[in-house]
């Protein structure tokens, strides 16, 4: 069953046209990955499936509601995490804590101090004084502790350090074991190949690629190095090879996906001596699937 | 020098980020006075009359500590009795705001770790924020002069006057640069400059009201009172000037050495640490509201009853004053009429009371602007509080807030007069039926707010200027007998004066009823539109 389907979603800022004929599928158990750079359209998408946005043009659904008209039935079931956590100042941050979670609808107390610990987190100072990684905690403790259905994080790890990635990383992958729903923005690519199921690709208010990260690294290439006996030769004209370097003993080059056999009988002869291949990351599928915007794109 | 390097490049920045600002700040006071000296003029032509109503307001305890002593009975003299109370306000207030709003405002939200990473010197937001304040409250002083010499008053009564508002904001600019080196929260450092405003207005009411020549030994305690020690169109003594301008340094000199003993971020108070978790009582949008309206609230409901103590008090210090003369009568017929002079005198205090509620009604509602712009209404609207709950729980304390503010003046004030004319059952509830039939007209003040932000939250910081006209309206009016039909703008016009004429229950009701309509146009518009920051 999907949780969120989005079609044709159109969103103009003014003039500016921040979201154009964005389609995008959720579907419940998985996690989800929304990837783009900054200003890609990312927060706008998921502002305007909580219903905080007045959308243009298309259809959105969240858990089967209309996220404009039923939000506060539909803000029951899910719980959202802003990319810039903003918290009243002269309120603890367990006080936040507390209370963002009750207006979601109640929280099991002994959850949420298994989480303040697992992040080791402080709550009795006042918000003013957290860093921006101790705010986005407080919002990631209020989020986890909810027992709902559809968790929408907008870029949460920002600000965390690698040890709080990794409990953050624990807990996503603690609720998907529950059979709960992930979307999850980020433009750390590193964060979104850990966990993510499927994913789409964002660019300037545009969906460029979507799809499980097996068939998105079908599109992209493998990059091998390999150290031989003899210098090799003859690489550049082989189908399917790109970018050959070759300096003395050792070659490096990028390989498309399903030419790599043909590459190792080519190799063969040379008498190779170490090999080393890496997949293809997200990053060269970032880079090679679009030029990094340069202007202003929208929120 | 380095700790002062780049003061020049932040004067650029506060001018330019002040460019809307600094202006209204700076035209207000000259307007104000230009408006008095027109009244007086019109009202008041010959030299006989100024001098007439001069001897009666020195004869009157109350309106001497009000407003200040009367120096010199000519038309300089009773102008710079008259303006000097709002125009004091006005450039204190806006110097100090204005300082804070560059310094502790800026640390607090991380603005200026942006710019001291660059070549700023650790003085120089300080500097920056003290030079553009020092200068605007200059110019504004030039302004006040030029206005005043051109309606033909002696030009050293004029330069002494404008500049003693000038010195006015001075103090209070060095007094905030002190205040915000010791807490790390702006709202704190307004808190504290407001409380020495009021303190030190207080204090030369007090002194005042015990010397109505506004030259008793108290007088040399509070900088208002240095203000009439100046006296401007008497004998103007401009060696006070000296004690302005060293009480300006030392503060000044404080707050640098201050400064440079605490962290960039940090107070020399240090901050409490909250509770670990939420009272169970903290579980909606109207008790978040609670949270937020609170601390302001309460510090406005402390600031209404000391006001109404020493009104209450004052009125009858003057009952013996017969008001029937008929100069006296023609200053108070604005107020609905020439009754018992204490009834007049408690009148004008609450219609001046009437304007301070409407500015609290407008900070209260536009709090919503507040959680909006900062981004914290996001999480709030994201869990399962529907748009309009959230809104009424803020308007629900807007409601709540404007009452106590009122009943917090009325109350001691009815009960001081009371007491004080051995009348309490009598007086308590009358002056708090008073003081409360403003609640409806600071409702639409609060109503015209809501409309803004709902429709467009962008420009509603209009609605300051929406009563910062009404207050116009009424000022104007009041002395140059402006047609009904203009009067009527203003909702506190439509107030009736219940201590003078009785309570009128027609325009309480149609007062009512225009807030709620506007308060309703504005939610409508709000679920309408989209929320951004």
């Amino acid at each position: 069953m999907s949780l969120i389907e989005i079609e044709n979603l159109t969103k103009y800022y003014g003039k500016t046209l921040a979201l154009s004929d964005v389609d995008l599928t959720v579907e419940e158990g998985e996690i989800f990955g929304f990837i783009g750079p900054n200003g890609a359209g990312k927060t706008t998408t998921l502002r305007i499936l909580l219903g905080l946005l007045r959308k243009n043009a298309g259809r959105v659904s969240v858990l089967g509601a209309d996220p404009w008209r039923d939000a506060v039935a539909l803000h029951r079931r899910l719980a959202y995490v802003p990319g810039e956590v903003s918290l009243w100042p002269n309120l603890s941050g367990g006080e936040v804590i507390d209370l963002l979670s009750r207006l979601r609808g109640g929280f099991d107390r002994s959850r949420r101090d298994e989480l303040v610990e697992r992040f080791k987190f402080d709550p009795t100072k006042p918000c003013r004084t957290y860093s921006t990684g101790n705010r986005q905690k407080v919002a990631l403790i209020a989020a986890f502790v909810s027992d709902v259905e559809l968790f929408i994080l907008d870029e949460p790890t920002l600000g965390l350090d690698p040890l709080m990635e990794a409990v953050f990383r624990d807990c996503v992958r603690e609720v998907r074991q529950a059979g709960k729903t992930v979307l999850l923005s980020s433009h750390i690519l590193a964060e979104v190949e850990a966990l993510c199921d499927r994913i789409s690709i964002i660019n300037a208010g545009t969906i460029v690629e979507s799809g499980t990260l097996t068939e998105l690294r079908h599109l992209t290439r493998m990059s091998v190095s390999v150290e031989t006996a003899h210098p090799v030769t003859g690489l550049s004209e082989l189908p399917g090879v790109h970018d050959v370097r070759v300096d003395g003993a050792h070659a490096h080059i990028n390989v498309d996906a399903g030419a790599i056999n043909r590459v190792l009988e080519h190799l063969t002869p040379f008498d190779v001596r170490t090999l080393t291949s890496a997949p293809p990351t997200l990053e060269d599928l970032f880079l090679r699937h679009y030029e990094l915007p340069t202007g202003d794109g929208a929120r | 020098m380095s700790e002062f390097s780049g003061t020049g490049a932040l004067i650029r920045l506060i001018v330019r980020r002040d460019r809307l600002l600094l202006p209204i700040w700076m035209a207000l006071p000259p307007l104000f006075v230009v408006v008095v000296v027109a009244a007086f003029v019109s009202l008041y032509p010959t030299a006989a009359s100024q001098q007439m109503l001069a001897a009666q307001i020195v004869n009157s305890p109350g309106f001497v500590a009000l407003l200040g002593p009367v120096l010199s009975p000519t038309l300089g003299g009773l102008t710079a009795w008259r303006s000097s109370l709002f125009a004091s306000l006005i450039v204190a207030g806006a110097s100090a705001l204005t300082v804070i709003r560059h310094t502790r405002a800026d640390e607090e939200t991380g603005r200026s770790e942006l710019l001291s990473s660059g070549a700023i010197g650790r003085r120089a937001p300080l500097s920056a924020s003290l030079v553009v304040t020092l200068g605007v409250d200059l110019v504004l002083a030039a302004l006040c002069t030029a206005g005043l010499v051109a309606f033909g008053l002696p030009v050293a009564g004029s330069v002494a006057l404008g500049l003693s508002f000038a010195a006015i904001g001075w103090m209070f600019a060095a007094l905030a640069g002190v205040a915000v080196q010791l807490t790390e929260s702006s709202g704190a450092a307004r808190g504290i400059a407001g409380a020495f405003f009021v303190l030190f207005y207080l204090l030369n009411a007090v002194s005042d009201a015990n010397e109505p020549s506004g030259r008793s030994w108290l007088s040399w305690i509070s900088p208002f009172g240095w203000m009439h020690l100046v006296q401007p169109f008497a004998n103007e003594q401009w060696a006070v000037f000296a004690l302005f301008l060293g009480a300006v340094i030392v503060l000044i000199a404080m707050a640098y050495a201050l400064s440079s003993r605490r962290d960039v971020g940090a107070g020399i108070l240090k901050p409490r640490l909250g509770p670990a978790r939420a009272s169970p009582r903290l579980r909606g949008p109207l008790a978040l509201a609670w949270r937020l309206h609170r601390r302001p609230l309460l510090a406005w409901a402390a600031v209404f009853a000391v006001y109404g103590v020493m009104i209450g008090y004052l009125a009858k210090t003057s009952t013996n004053l017969l008001a029937s003369n008929a100069q006296l009568a023609n200053l108070f017929a604005h107020f609905g009429g020439a009754s018992a002079y204490t009834d007049a005198l408690l009148t004008f205090s609450l219609t001046f009371l009437g304007w301070i509620a409407g500015a609290y009604a407008i900070t209260a509602t536009l709090r919503l602007q507040t959680e909006e712009a900062e981004g914290r209404v996001d999480q709030v609207l994201a869990a399962a509080v529907s748009r309009l709950r959230w809104a009424m729980s803020n308007l629900a304390l807007v409601v709540i807030g404007t009452a106590v503010v009122l009943a917090a003046f009325g109350l001691p004030a009815g009960l001081a007069y009371g007491l004080s004319t051995g009348n309490v059952g009598y007086e308590l509830p009358r002056v708090l039926v008073a003081a409360l039939v403003y609640l409806p007209a600071v409702w639409v003040v609060a109503g015209i707010a809501m409309a803004l932000y709902g429709l467009v939250p962008r420009l509603a910081f209009v609605s300051w200027g929406v009563l910062g006209a009404f207050l116009l309206v009424e000022l104007i009016g009041e002395t140059l007998h402006a047609s009904q039909s203009i009067l009527n703008i203003s909702p506190f016009n439509h107030v009736p004066a219940v201590l003078v004429s009785g309570v009128s229950v027609v325009p309480l009701v149609s007062l009512t009823l225009a807030a709620l309509i506007l308060t309703i146009v504005g939610l409508i518009g709000f679920q309408r539109r989209s929320i951004g920051r």
